[in-house]
């Protein structure tokens, strides 16, 4: 362990944490493995977790995360039933992991096209530890992330995905993350690898949701997306843990020459998200398309960080996010695009649409360009409205409900980004889950927080 | 028992008085034009029936088939048989024409203990309204009302007439800025919609619709207050003679067919 300044509170008990953790772990015979994990640990004392000083974290307090103990979730099997509920079909392949471990039993990868390697992170570290050094952690920055940083130094579990040159896999690849009740705050920090050859297609559904009642827990998850050139692929994050969830996000794309990757997010679930999308236009003529909506309610924190760095001449990338926010919610949306010095030919835009349901509902949104290539092309605009008076009157006069009337219009806000999504099983997925979201949205029914969760459970068990 | 009853109606937008006084009746199978000068309170009268809350009713009172239609909601009030043609139909992205007008008739029929309709049996119905408006069924494919012409948005406020049958249709200014070809079709989709059972309300501006949608009676408003009333050669009269005649005459009010 290299001597370094510490910044992080409780951290005896991090120390302890990472010491047990690395002498189970998956890999720890390999040094570069090893080298990654210490790094990355060192990297976490040293800075420790941001407050709201620091510009990317302004609107967002982590100070609850950085004040608890916590100890990695407990190892726990779960009967098939317990899943079922959550499984979605016409997938290619199902991955499920409980308190951030695979398990074999309710994962299915047996109809899977020739080409294509859907497995757990930690088996493949095993078995094909060259293949996964190629990749693994050159892409997530330690250095300017915490989060990043704490989740490097526990690689254990988590999906791994690659597919080969010119492969198309036709139905998405579902990963499931689920978290347990437990006594006392637990944590897990997915570390999931997806790395497509060139000509590939295919899309990747990550899926976090709670099971069996709400318990303190920090999900940490880092995703390296890499796209070889003119690959095809979408990504799809949704959250739906309880609302005693931390869930930190940060999805790191790697894009190759004419490479096109899409980033669909649906923030539903957790007390306090943070959902980092970073993608790098490496090579010529790429194509990013960023999308996201985020449904706030009760006491939620959702903050989506948006970063998207042109790299190379010749790029287009896209951002749309919209949000609802009801109760006391607190939305955020921070659209920062690095345009850098070759990248000449940039082609990028940003919308952030919001819609406030409640006087004490909030929104920040920021948009942050730094250009520094002189001939490119950058828009960006954010609105901030409640649910329009002249429309609401307009389905009413036809015989509609306020209630469905209010609910028609979210709808059709939230549609705008659903329609973006190209995979049908995806959207599909998506689209019930939103409606039935919505139907529980307090703003539109009297419904309190407290039996919306109740609710919840009760599907979650069924 | 008159289908709509509107005794004294006084109205206030914020803290102005637009309606002073108004009487008015209408009886189920009677058509009624309201004409009047901008700004002489028509379109309040029409989005005061259609319960729009933005206004402030101080004075009077409005019943429908008997029932106090001030203490109804929009909802209620659509349900139990009041449509208003928009003189500004809204476009809300998002939500299907067809999906929304399947949905708006299932909810009138729901509050009429009736089954609700499913798409096998509402389509055909459907496409046979379509055709009476001559809209194209691609339209129906598309957002409410997005991207709509101006002729279209008016023909759509027709074809959800006819798709929902209400008892007391209001046009508000169905007819302006419409040209001549789609003010016949609109006439034409109105007038198939005149029935014994079903009272119009036709407010506007101009006399040119009331040379295809004949009415029964015309009642000038001006000023907050119908001061003339008589059959359809009153709309022609003052075509000739401009509303000036009227607010010249206003000073003895005729006030409302009796």
């Amino acid at each position: 362990m290299r001597e370094t300044a510490v910044a992080v509170a409780h951290i005896d008990s991090w120390l302890e944490n990472f010491t047990e953790f690395e002498k189970k772990t998956a890999g720890r015979a390999l040094p570069w493995l090893h080298r990654l994990r210490e790094d990355a640990f060192a990297r976490f004392c040293e800075v420790g977790f941001p407050t709201t000083k620091d510009e990317d974290w302004r609107f967002t307090n982590v100070s609850g995360i950085a004040k608890t103990l916590f100890r990695p979730a407990a190892t726990v099997k779960l009967a098939p039933g317990d899943s079922a509920a959550w499984r979605v079909d016409d997938v290619a392949a199902t991955l499920v992991f409980v308190n951030g471990r695979f398990e074999r039993e309710l994962s299915e990868t047996s109809n899977l096209p020739k080409g294509v390697t859907v497995a757990s992170l930690r088996e493949r570290i095993e078995s094909h530890p060259e293949e996964v050094q190629q990749h693994l952690g050159r892409y997530a920055d330690t250095a300017r992330d915490a989060f990043v940083a704490l989740n490097t130094a526990f690689i254990g579990d988590g999906a791994y995905v690659r597919v080969a040159r010119g492969v198309v896999v036709e139905a998405p690849i579902y990963l499931l993350y689920l978290s347990t009740k437990e006594g006392g705050a637990t944590m897990t920090h997915p570390r999931n690898l997806i790395v497509a050859e060139d000509q590939a297609q295919f899309a990747v559904i990550e899926d976090y949701a709670s099971v069996g009642g709400e318990s303190v827990v920090l999900s940490n998850a880092v995703t390296e997306l890499v796209a070889g050139e003119s690959t095809v692929a979408q990504h799809y994050l949704i959250e739906r843990e309880h609302l005693k969830a931390w869930n930190v996000s940060t999805l790191r794309i790697q894009q190759g020459r004419s490479a096109n990757v899409t980033s669909h997010s649906l923030l539903l679930g957790g007390g306090l998200v943070r959902n980092n999308v970073h993608p790098v236009l490496a090579g010529e003529g790429g194509e990013c398309l960023i999308n996201g909506l985020y449904l706030g309610t009760g006491a939620q924190h959702l903050d989506n960080y948006m970063y998207v760095e042109h790299a190379s001449p010749h790029c287009a990338s896209r951002q749309f996010y919209n949000g609802i926010l009801d109760g006391h919610s607190h939305g955020v949306f921070h659209g920062r695009i690095v345009v850098h010095k070759d990248a000449q030919k940039t082609d990028a835009k940003q919308t952030n649409r919001n819609l406030l349901l409640n006087d004490d509902a909030q929104i920040d949104t920021k948009p942050q360009l730094e250009i520094y290539a002189d001939d490119v092309k950058c828009t960006h605009g954010a609105t901030i409205g409640q649910i329009e008076e002249n429309a609401l009157f307009y389905l009413r006069s036809r015989g509609i409900s306020e209630r469905e009337a209010k609910k028609l219009l979210l709808l059709a806000f939230a549609e705008e980004c659903v329609e973006r999504m190209q995979s049908g099983v995806a959207r599909q997925h998506i689209e019930h889950l939103v409606s039935e979201h919505l139907l529980f949205t307090e703003g539109i029914a009297p419904v309190s927080l407290e039996e919306r969760v109740t609710e919840r459970v009760v599907e979650e068990v069924g | 028992m008159s289908l709509l009853e509107i005794k004294n109606l006084h109205v206030t937008v914020g803290g102005n008085e637009i309606l002073k006084g108004i009487d008015l009746t209408v009886n189920a199978g009677e058509v009624h034009s309201i004409m009047g000068p901008n700004g002489s309170g028509k379109s309040t009268l029409a989005q005061v029936l259609a319960r729009r809350d933005a206004y402030e009713v101080t004075e009077g009172s409005i019943t429908f088939e008997g029932k106090d239609l001030l203490e109804m909601k929009p909802e209620e009030a659509a349900c139990e048989g009041v449509f208003l043609a928009f003189q500004y139909p809204v476009e809300i992205p998002g939500i299907g024409n067809t999906y929304f007008l399947r949905s708006a008739l299932n909810a009138i029929r729901k509050y009429h203990g009736e089954e609700e309709m499913d798409a096998m049996d509402f389509l055909p119905m459907f496409r046979e309204k379509l055709k009476l408006l001559e809209m194209d069924d691609k339209l129906m494919n598309r957002s409410l009302n997005e991207g709509f012409s101006g002729g279209e948005k008016k023909r759509n406020e027709i074809l959800q007439m006819a798709v929902l049958e209400p008892k007391l249709a209001i046009l508000d200014e169905t007819d302006s800025g419409l040209d001549i070809d789609a003010l016949r079709i609109v006439a034409n989709g109105v007038n198939s919609l005149r029935s014994k059972d079903r009272a119009m309300l036709v407010v506007t501006h101009y006399q040119r619709l009331l040379n295809y949608i004949v009415p029964d009676f015309v009642h000038v408003l001006v000023d907050g207050r119908i001061v003339r009333s008589g059959g359809k050669d009153l709309a022609l009269e003052l075509e000739e003679k401009g509303y000036g005649w009227t607010e010249k005459e206003s000073l003895q009010p005729v006030g409302a067919r009796s």
